[in-house]
């Protein structure tokens, strides 16, 4: 059986995980935005996206280092290609998989 | 406040699903890595569950893992996950517009199940329409369901399970690119994206920790913000606010 301090820490972990989900959607989603937030709200999508792929496939684990061999990164062209033409979530991810797969093997 | 009943539970639920399996896939090999880790650092399977399900982040359930090992206290592994999840904080900002007039418990309800994997997809659902609070409730859920499960059978499974198979380590990061394109809706949100990726990356490489995505995030849709005004205010003003 977990021991009380694992039990207490993971009571602080799940709360400090929670609020910042919760909080935007208990304050904002009941109200009406100024324009502008709105609008700024807007972009925060395609950035987060951006600010949360780019590292991923530009650059390595520990230590963090730009490396454009990486198989993440050749894997991308062809991920991307795919998005780009088809639109298909399915068609990417299995295209983005078997690059990487390939990738993996070669490098 | 009032909420409209659900509507007919049997196609939600079907939408939902349907919607996130490329999630499902993509936790499948990383909630299995989890549990062979965590075992490893000496948590039961107990432990593991109540972990994946308490807190659902798969990021600082790793670093925490790490941290316990390593024996570091609860508090700075709390204040570690606290600065690892912020970037919900934006996530939720930005779907709190799609979930106006919910109810509270609705909104507590859909919170717990806010990642980057659901943000990603639900946006790009409400995006294209047809799309609605139910449905993205359970694209949610049916994503924990699998986490948590897969942290679980981790600490049996994991090791029959050969690492990097057939590519399922890209899974995630191949659908986060078909999710990038679909928001890329004129050259200004190319531009955010790609500025919001190269920030990131720069201070990835500079700093420790993972203020880099929340910071890139905030200045490059600032910066967007600031263009698409600064475009509108120069000549013509064909869509000024009324």
């Amino acid at each position: 059986m977990p021991t009380r301090d694992y039990l207490l820490l993971l009571a602080g972990m799940a709360a400090v995980t929670y609020l910042p989900r919760w909080l935007p959607l208990a304050l904002l989603a009941g109200r009406r935005l100024p324009p502008w937030l709105t609008e700024w709200l807007e972009l925060v999508p395609a950035a987060i996206l951006g600010a949360l792929l780019a590292p991923a496939i530009l650059a390595t684990g520990e230590p963090r280092r730009i490396d454009l061999l990486r198989p993440e990164f050749i894997a991308a062209f062809p991920a991307f290609f795919v998005a780009i033409k088809s639109r298909s979530l399915a068609g990417t991810v299995v295209t983005g998989m078997l690059s990487f797969w390939l990738a993996k093997t070669w490098f | 406040m009032t909420t409209p009943a659900a509507p007919n539970p049997r196609p939600v639920l079907m939408d939902g699903l349907r919607t996130a399996w490329p999630i499902c896939l993509g936790y499948f090999p990383i909630g299995l890595a989890f549990g062979v880790l965590a075992q490893k650092a000496g948590l039961s399977a107990w432990e593991i569950g109540l972990m994946a399900s308490m807190v659902f982040a798969g990021g600082s359930q790793f670093i925490a893992v790490a941290m316990l090992q390593a024996g570091a206290p609860a508090v700075p592994i709390i204040a570690t996950t606290f600065m690892v999840n912020l970037r919900h904080f934006l996530m939720s900002s930005s779907l709190s517009v799609h979930l106006r007039g919910s109810s509270g418990r609705f909104l507590a309800l859909f919170a717990y199940g806010v990642t980057d994997e659901s943000f990603a997809v639900n946006m790009g659902r409400f995006r294209d329409g047809g799309w609605d609070r139910w449905r993205a409730l359970v694209v949610n859920h049916a994503a924990n369901l699998v986490w948590i499960v897969c942290c679980v059978a981790g600490t049996w499974a994991g090791r029959f399970i050969p690492a990097g198979a057939f590519g399922i380590d890209y899974a995630l990061t191949a659908m986060f690119i078909c999710l990038l394109v679909f928001q890329l809706r004129s050259r200004l949100f190319t531009l955010t994206a790609v500025l919001a990726g190269l920030l990131s990356t720069a201070l990835y490489v500079t700093l420790p920790g993972t203020v880099n995505v929340v910071a890139a995030a905030i200045a490059a849709a600032t910066a967007g913000f600031w263009l698409r005004r600064r475009g509108r205010s120069g000549g013509r003003r064909p869509d000024a606010d009324s």
